[in-house]
């Protein structure tokens, strides 16, 4: 790294090291107890208007000189907040950005999974709006604290019971609840529940910061994440009759994407690494 | 009636200021036995009932119960956690106002299984079926399972709230003026299938009521409560119909008066 690229006035990152060193310490104790929300005290960050700061704060407080940074919004790494914020962190730190899934040893996302397997050594860092589960039904902070602690967790299946009541299958597809370590129910942040598998014995780790409500969360590597369900009706992804209009793959997250005036619509990758990169393949001379 | 006691209460106190709240109350409640305690607002019957359910701890005493497993527990040397799965297994609280008992934003038939789904049950076709057979149990129209309790009448939401508490098949049901605030006609209704389900279930029962006629239909037994202390105790027949204390005699002839 070059002390030159950063930003002259600014500190390493933007953050000062006394508040990384507090948001570290909040995130040691998050990966002690995996999926259990750690209180910490937030900062406020320069971001782009809808994008929230508890992902950009603890991005802030885990980068090195040596990492690569990749951001991601919704799977694409060309929006103008995954663009504003990959341009903030170079700015303020100099290390190298790339695109690619698997040159990253840092990711942040929001609302979305890499399609390629993570590895070890890889830190994902997850935007969070609304960090409590059981938030739905129980306003009180004080309350859903002593839900945690007592493990008194009957509510989140009558959220599920009520999709299979109204419209006779779960129809949760994001932000679907899990189980973490067979301990703490954690919200993944909103997610399609597609990615929820890939949460499950990941290698990589993965951090959670929920900036406005000042909740940090983690799962370890290698950590059991199962996403909640009924015996007579198991979890299930989202599955498309499609396949992406650009690569082909059956396997990925789509989007409906409208094409013209007349309504016409296409599917395609969410994630635009993982279809350029299957793109670029198929272009490759056998 | 079996002779070991399903709750044991010595000299339970809870004061909040002089003769405000419940002082020295002491009594034993037998499995399938119903126990009334009445007495104006104020009395501290209300304050007892939440200190015995274990939703508020006393300032002096102990009560002591006896669980399915036939272990008898000390209720505040018991974990939080402990306490609430009690409350959620082997207990029932019924409130007087439904929309505390209940809850109000989702389905009839996710409040019948919410106990069940808490300790453990993931079928859902199974949750549906039990939570079906309560409400015909307790007389609403299976076809409103979907439908939330706003949508419901005084009546039906307090039916709704005993299923909710009986779906677990509780040993020890707390009730809190079940009837109170309903029309005399629904009241009547309400109070014959309690009397019903508490004779079929076999439930203990801690009814608090200023009612005096609720308590001569449901209850064998009644303690009478005045400014936080108890100021008789007996068979209801006996209490209502030869009242021995002056406060007793005053509630009887006011109800009969009234
Ligand atoms: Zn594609």
């Amino acid at each position: 790294m070059n002390p030159q690229t950063i930003r002259e006035g600014y500190n390493f990152a933007y953050l000062d090291e006394q508040t990384k060193r507090m948001i570290r310490r909040a995130l040691l104790k998050a990966v002690a107890i995996p999926g259990y929300q750690v209180p910490f005290g937030g900062r406020e960050m320069p971001m782009p208007y809808g994008w929230g700061t508890g992902g950009m704060q603890v991005t802030a407080a885990v980068i090195g000189q040596n990492d690569c940074l990749k951001v991601i919004d919704q799977g694409a790494d060309d929006t103008t907040n995954a663009v504003s914020i990959r341009a903030f962190f170079r700015d303020l730190t100099g290390v190298k950005t790339t695109e690619r899934t698997e040159e990253a040893t840092l990711i942040q996302t929001r609302h979305r999974i890499p399609e390629k397997p993570l590895q070890a050594g890889q830190v994902l860092v997850y935007q969070v709006p609304i960090p409590e589960p059981l938030r739905f039904i129980e306003p009180s902070e004080v309350e859903t604290r002593k839900m945690h602690a007592l493990e008194d967790y009957g509510v989140m299946h009558i959220k599920l019971y009520e999709d299979i009541a109204q419209f006779g299958h779960i129809a949760t597809a994001y932000a679907y609840p899990v189980l973490v370590n067979g301990r703490y129910v954690m919200d993944p942040s909103p997610i399609p529940k597609f990615d929820n598998p890939k949460m499950d014995n990941s290698p990589a780790l993965q951090l959670f910061g929920a900036g406005r409500e000042k909740r940090i969360y983690a799962i370890p590597p290698y950590t059991d994440v199962k996403s909640l369900d009924f015996e007579d009706h198991p979890f299930e992804v989202q599955t498309w009759k499609q396949c992406c209009a650009i690569c082909g793959s059956t396997e990925s997250f789509l989007d409906e994407v409208i094409m013209d005036d007349q309504g016409a619509h296409e599917f395609i990758c969410s994630d635009t690494d993982y279809c350029r990169e299957r793109m670029a393949s198929q272009e490759m001379p056998v | 009636m079996n002779a070991e006691p399903i709750l044991q209460v010595e000299n339970l106190t809870k004061l909040y200021a002089a003769g405000k709240g419940c002082e020295a109350v002491s009594f034993d409640l037998y499995p399938g036995e119903v126990l009334g305690i009445v007495g104006e607002s104020g009395s501290g019957k209300s304050t007892l009932l939440n200190c015995l359910s274990a939703r508020l701890a006393p300032d002096e005493g102990d009560i002591h119960y006896l669980t399915r497993a036939a272990e008898r527990v000390n209720l505040y040397a018991l974990s939080e956690s402990r306490q609430r799965h009690l409350q959620r297994t082997e207990w029932g609280i019924v409130h007087q106002h439904p929309r505390d008992g209940l809850r109000m934003g989702v389905s009839a038939g996710a409040n019948i299984g919410e106990r069940l789904m808490a300790t453990g049950q993931r079928h859902y076709g199974n949750l549906r079926d039990t939570a079906q057979s309560w409400m015909s149990d307790v007389e609403l129209d299976i076809a409103r399972i979907d439908d939330k309790p706003t949508t419901y009448s005084g009546g039906m939401q307090q039916r709704l709230q005993i299923a909710r508490n009986l779906v677990t098949h509780p040993r020890l049901v707390f009730m809190d003026e079940p009837t109170g605030g309903l029309d005399v006609s629904v009241q009547a209704r309400l109070l014959d299938l309690l009397r019903q389900l508490v004779t079929e279930m076999n439930l203990a029962v801690v009814i608090v009521t200023h009612d005096l006629a609720v308590a001569r239909l449901l209850a064998q037994r009644l303690i009478v409560m005045r400014h936080g202390r108890v100021v008789e105790t007996g068979l209801t027949d006996q209490v209502l119909d030869d009242p021995q204390h002056a406060y007793t005699q005053l509630l009887v002839s006011s109800v009969l008066t009234s």
